[in-house]
Parts: C-alpha cells; sequence; structure tokens
C-alpha cells in the first residue's frame, strides 16, 4: 500500500523516557484480532493509558494535554519483541509520524518505515537535549528532514544527522513501497526461482 | 579462491536475487509460513493491487495464535477470533495455499508444526510473522519474523527485501550441569547480552554445548534469539539434523535427498570465516535460569538474588518501575516465592522433550493446591507423543491436565490469560508486562523449574527435586 509521503515534519513532540519499551505494551495482543487496519491509534500504550476500568491513567503522558504533536520520542531500544506491525499501525494511526530514540529495536524500526513512520535514531546525547527542551517548554518545536537527514532543536538551533539507507529514503520522499519495486523486477525473480533447490 | 564465509554468509549469499547499492538486498525465501493474526491485512492488500499469491506451494497457513486450548471441537466462542480464523481459512482457499486449521490433525503452533513436517529444511530461508521464526535456524536456515508488509511483499513476490544483517558466533564451550536445560543457556546468553545486545546481528551457535543438544533444545535456543535484540540464529546441521529431518512429508525424497544432502553439507562456517562480533561462555557456569523482571535480559541464576538498581547497565528509572510492577525488591531471593500459575508450552518450551523434563520431576508428586497450571502441547503431533509415551498418565496421576495446542498463554490472545497481579512461572519467551493478560506476572524458565513450581507451589531449584530422587 502506497504512504503519504515523508519529506520534512515540524512539530511538538510527545516524551516517553521509558527503555525498552516493547510491543506488547504499544500494543497489547487482544487487540490483534481486527483483518483490517483500522482504530489500532485508540489503543495505543493501551495499558499504560487506561485503567482497567477503562478510565484514564492521568499520569500517563499520552493522557496529559500538556504535550502533544507528531514526533514520540521514546527511551533506548523502543519497539522491542514481537514481530507486529500493528505496534507501527497503533503508532501511525495515533497521529505520530516519527519516532525519535537512541535505539531501536529491527523489527519496528523496519515495520515503521515500510507505513511511512520516520524513526530516527540520534545519540544517547541528543535525545536528553530533546527531552530537557520539552520538558522546559512542551510547546517547543522540532524540525525533522528526511531530506538533509537532519533533527533539529528549533528553539536552540541545535542540530543531529540522522542514517537512513538511500532506497528507503527514495521510498519515504516518494511514497513508494516495496512492492511496487518487487513487481518491477518480477521477471527477475521469476528466473531466480528455478534455479533454487528447495 | 573463494573467500572464506560464514554459515549465515551462504546461506544468504546463495538466496539474493537482486542488489541495492546503499538499500537492503532482494532475498528470495523458500518457505512461508502464515498464521491468522498478521496476515488478514496481508491479503487484503494484494486484494487492493489487484494480485495473487506467486508460490503458494511454498506457503504453509496454520491457526495457532488466536485459538482456544479447550474444546476445540465447537465452534470458537469469540467472534472477532472466530472472524479473523474464517478469514486465513477464506484467504488460504482462494489463494491455494495449505491451511491447518483447528481441528486439522496438523495444526499447532507455527514454529512447531514447520520442523515436524519437514517443512523447515537446512539451507533455506524461511520467515513468517511472528518473530519466534527464529526458531528454525536450529536446522541451519535463515529464518527470521516479519511484519504484515513483508508477509504481503513475500505473498506477491516471494521476496523479502533486508539489508544483510552483521554477524555474531556465541561459542558456548564445556558441558552443562546437571538440570541445566537449553531453556537456561538461551536466558543465560540473553542476561548477559541485554534484550539488545544483539540487535542487528545474526548469531551463530556454536561450541560443544550446542553440538550435544537434541534438535529441540536447538530450537529452544534459536527461538530465544529475538530475545536478545537478534534477528535470528542459527546452528550448523550436523547427522542430528539430517536424521531428525529425513522422511519428514515435506523433506525430499530419493534422488531430490541426494541433492540436498549434497548442498547441506557445505552448510559450516569455514574455518578463517571473520564475524563482526564474536562471544565466548563457558557452559559450566550456567544455572537453571529464572527472570525477576519485564524484560528477558532481566534473568539471572535461581539461587541468586535480584541485582541492585545501582549495579546494573542502563537506565535505572526503567530497572526500578519494572521490579515495581513485579512486586519484588532489589537483592530478594526468588526461591521461596509464592506463585499461582504455571505455564508449560508455546514454540519456545512446547515439544516433546519439554513434557518429558516436566513430568520428568511431577512424577509421582502432586501439583500444589494454589497453583492453576495449563500445559498446553506445541501440535497435534506433540500431544500424540505424550499419550504414546505414558506421560499423560504421569501427569494425571500428579493432577493435571492437558489442554489442546495452540499459543495460548505465551500471548496471552485467547481465553488462557493470568489474571491481574498474579505470579506465573511460564516457560514461553516474553514476561513483558501484561504479556500473559492485562497486570500479569511473568516469569519465564525452562520446563524443569516450572514443574518444580507446580508441585511445590512456589519458586523452586529443581535440581533439589531432582537429587532427592537420585539420592
Ligand atoms: S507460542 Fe508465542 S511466540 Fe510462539 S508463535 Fe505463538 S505467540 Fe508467537
Amino acid at each position: 500500500m502506497a504512504y503519504d509521503k515523508f519529506t520534512t515534519l515540524k512539530t511538538t513532540a510527545v516524551p516517553l523516557p521509558i527503555e525498552n519499551v516493547d510491543t506488547d505494551q504499544i500494543i497489547p495482543a487482544r487487540f490483534l484480532k481486527a483483518t483490517e487496519r483500522v482504530g489500532f491509534g485508540d489503543n495505543l500504550f493501551r495499558d499504560w493509558r487506561y485503567n482497567q476500568d477503562n478510565t484514564p491513567k492521568e499520569d500517563f503522558v499520552l493522557n496529559n494535554p500538556k504535550y502533544s504533536g507528531k514526533i514520540l520520542v521514546g527511551g533506548a531500544n523502543f519497539g522491542s519483541g514481537s514481530s507486529r506491525e500493528h505496534a507501527a499501525w497503533a503508532v501511525y494511526d495515533y497521529g505520530f509520524r516519527c519516532v525519535i530514540s537512541s535505539f531501536f529495536a529491527d523489527i519496528f524500526r523496519g515495520n515503521c518505515l515500510n507505513i511511512g513512520v520516520l524513526p530516527v535514531q540520534v545519540s544517547a546525547d541528543f535525545l536528553q537535549k530533546i527531552y530537557a527542551e520539552i520538558e522546559k517548554n512542551p510547546n517547543s518545536e522540532f524540525e525533522v528532514s528526511l531530506v538533509e537527514q537532519k533533527v533539529t532543536i528549533l528553539a536552540t538551533g541545535e542540530s543531529e544527522p540522522f542514517d537512513i539507507n538511500d532506497y528507503k529514503k527514495d521510498n519515504m520522499t516518494n511514497g513508494f513501497d516495496d512492492i511496487d519495486y518487487l513487481l518491477n523486477i518480477k521477471g527477475n525473480i521469476q528466473e531466480f526461482a528455478k534455479s533454487t533447490p528447495l | 579462491m573463494s573467500a572464506k564465509k560464514t554459515l549465515f554468509d551462504k546461506v544468504w549469499d546463495s538466496h539474493v536475487v537482486h542488489q541495492i547499492e546503499n538499500g537492503p538486498d532482494v532475498l528470495f525465501i523458500d518457505r512461508h509460513m502464515v498464521h491468522e493474526v498478521t496476515s488478514p491485512v496481508a491479503f487484503l492488500g494484494l486484494k487492493s493491487r489487484g494480485i495473487g499469491v506467486m508460490h503458494p506451494e511454498k506457503t504453509f497457513a496454520t491457526a495457532d495464535h488466536n485459538t482456544p486450548t479447550i474444546n476445540q471441537h465447537l465452534p470458537v466462542a469469540d467472534p472477532l477470533s472466530a472472524n479473523q480464523l474464517r478469514m486465513l481459512e477464506e484467504n488460504a482457499n482462494e489463494y491455494g495455499i495449505s491451511y491447518w486449521g483447528l481441528g486439522h490433525e496438523k495444526n499447532g503452533i507455527v514454529h512447531v508444526v514447520g520442523p515436524e513436517y519437514g517443512i523447515t529444511q537446512p539451507g533455506a530461508t524461511i520467515v513468517c510473522g511472528d518473530s519466534h521464526t527464529s526458531t528454525h535456524g536450529a536446522f541451519g536456515a535463515i529464518a527470521f519474523g516479519i511484519g504484515t508488509s513483508e508477509v504481503e511483499m513475500v505473498l506477491a513476490t516471494q521476496c523479502i527485501m533486508q539489508p544483510k544483517p552483521k554477524s555474531m558466533r556465541i561459542n558456548i564451550t564445556g558441558g552443562l550441569q546437571f538440570g541445566v536445560t537449553p531453556k537456561d543457556v538461551a536466558l543465560f546468553i540473553i542476561s548477559q547480552l541485554t534484550t539488545s545486545g544483539a540487535t542487528g546481528y545474526f548469531v551463530e551457535y556454536a561450541g560443544d554445548v550446542f553440538k550435544n543438544m537434541s534438535m529441540e533444545g536447538r530450537m529452544t535456543v534459536c527461538n530465544l534469539s529475538i530475545e536478545m535484540g537478534a534477528r535470528g540464529g542459527m546452528i550448523a546441521p550436523d547427522e542430528k539434523t539430517f536424521h531428525y529431518v529425513k522422511d519428514r512429508e515435506f523433506t525430499p525424497k530419493g534422488d531430490d535427498w541426494n541433492t540436498a544432502m549434497n548442498y547441506w553439507q557445505t552448510l559450516y562456517t569455514d574455518e578463517e570465516a571473520e564475524f563482526d562480533k564474536e562471544l565466548t561462555f563457558d557452559g559450566s557456569q550456567i544455572e537453571p535460569m529464572i527472570t525477576y523482571g519485564t524484560n528477558p535480559g532481566m534473568g539471572m541464576g535461581i539461587s541468586k538474588d535480584i541485582p541492585n538498581a545501582s549495579d546494573v547497565k542502563g537506565g535505572e528509572a526503567t530497572y526500578k518501575k519494572s521490579l515495581q510492577y513485579m512486586k519484588f525488591g532489589e537483592g530478594d531471593s526468588m526461591i521461596g516465592k509464592p506463585i499461582d500459575f504455571v505455564f508449560l508450552g508455546s514454540c519456545t518450551n512446547g515439544r516433546i522433550e519439554d513434557f518429558r523434563a516436566f513430568a520428568s520431576i511431577v512424577k509421582g508428586k502432586q501439583k500444589a493446591d494454589n497453583v492453576t497450571a495449563w500445559l498446553v502441547p506445541g501440535s497435534h503431533q506433540v500431544e500424540s507423543a505424550i499419550k504414546e509415551e505414558g506421560i499423560l498418565d504421569i501427569l494425571t496421576e500428579a493432577g493435571f491436565e492437558l489442554r489442546e495446542p495452540g499459543c495460548s498463554a505465551c500471548l496471552a490472545m485467547n481465553d488462557d490469560k493470568v489474571p491481574p497481579g498474579k505470579l506465573a512461572v511460564s516457560t514461553s519467551n516474553r514476561n513483558f508486562e501484561g504479556r500473559q493478560g492485562p497486570g500479569s506476572r511473568t516469569l519465564l524458565a525452562s520446563p524443569l523449574v516450572a514443574a518444580a513450581a507446580a508441585v511445590t507451589g512456589k519458586v523452586t531449584d529443581p535440581r533439589e527435586l531432582m537429587e532427592m530422587e537420585t539420592a
């Protein structure tokens, strides 16, 4: 499925300074029964966000009206655990377009890239600077430029470059996905398939 | 002459259809396992693109994540689950994919039935929309979990786009102590590496400990590779592997077998091949393990005390939050903590060897009254073996019941949920907050530790019960 193009994002950010945030927290398994990709945002961080009687937990950041924006800023090893793409869908469906962390789990990172959420890995130092800025002013804006591969704290002008391979960068800026690419080389694949032993 | 290659390089490189500069490789996939939870949106994607499945004969579907483990002959009561199962069946039928649904004799957890029927083979590339696909690496396959967009990709093109991971070799030398199982070996490695220590790597396990390990044990270890952040883990195939694979339904026969063997026998790491990272541990230092926190890296030898926050690497606040969730204190001993639930099962420890181990401890004893036990075979084949080997009688006499196959309390999508606040000793693979049900608290351990807890009602070193028997 082609998705929204991503070039530059200028927005406030939501801080979640917890390490090892796993995909079971991002979207608990009991919400994986859907057969369509709709409504996952409602259950993003369900058990951190709501009590068992479905009342909101006031101390959780998504329930704090002070914070908003299209960037989620998570602690190291963000997205560890299951391969459920539903976790990335929940992040997207809630309204985030970018997750910043100092370290991502592999599959989650790949899933984000495949659906048009940009995972931005920054240094642990820069991550702390972002947290500090949000703490100081929750309305402070950040700029994530995919084109320049750079994230900037607009209030201070400090910025840091980030990595992404050219192929994925191209895909995201154009809103293409891997299947579009693979279908284009279908002939090669069919040829290759003839020679596989298994 | 060709460069020296690792086992991983050999399998990966021979499956690369196309390379993109500063981008991913296009990797051909030999086997695609599909289940009900991560596939419906992928099939919807195919429909909206107006394309079909390129190789239905390389695609295998089973229902396991979202299935009840009792009364499987009755219609599934939960309408959402029933709908998801029906979707898989319809999609499998529509695209000509073999489907082992609920009640089918071959039904079971995807990573248990794959090897059982010979779908899993050395040197193959295997993917599934489940992170524990790494299990199949036990056969010298490259096997890893994928997201739903990738499931769609493989259905559509039999390929996946992945940057080649870095390589790591983990050697475990020497022998294992009495009472130490493959699960303990894996939990030990994760406790040393943390849950992100192998992120970005594909791991090869080498050394005597793995050479001497059964195929079931190797599957347990490879299964848990993802819990150290690795994309997957693998073990070079040997005689044990070939013996296991031979004569299974989907393995090559006759001349094809010989051709396959010719390939499989080249699957080892060349002597001078280099890894990006190499670690070595002494197997004799490993104890039966147990976890005390909310990720699989928070594990320790069962006789040890919970480390102080100041002594652990990484975020102190997160560590404290984790212990608070578990209702444990720094410096606590795990031994003697009263438990409420025991779960034996999952693609980590739901195979016949695991039931044998469990039975070896509970034999002649009684389930503790305070414990609810869910014993869930990984497949019907495991279930039959439990019955045929007389293990069911041992379990029944000890006050246990056997459930029907499925993922069950591993991810608690069905009714097998540990209630809020309750403490479970579980042979599965994740102790994340709420993994086994909202508010549930999970201790990961081997089938022996689970059995010892089930009969004593508290965390118990299984070696005590084993020694009593041999004394
Ligand atoms: S048993 Fe658990 S880990 Fe294994 S396939 Fe099922 S849900 Fe995934």
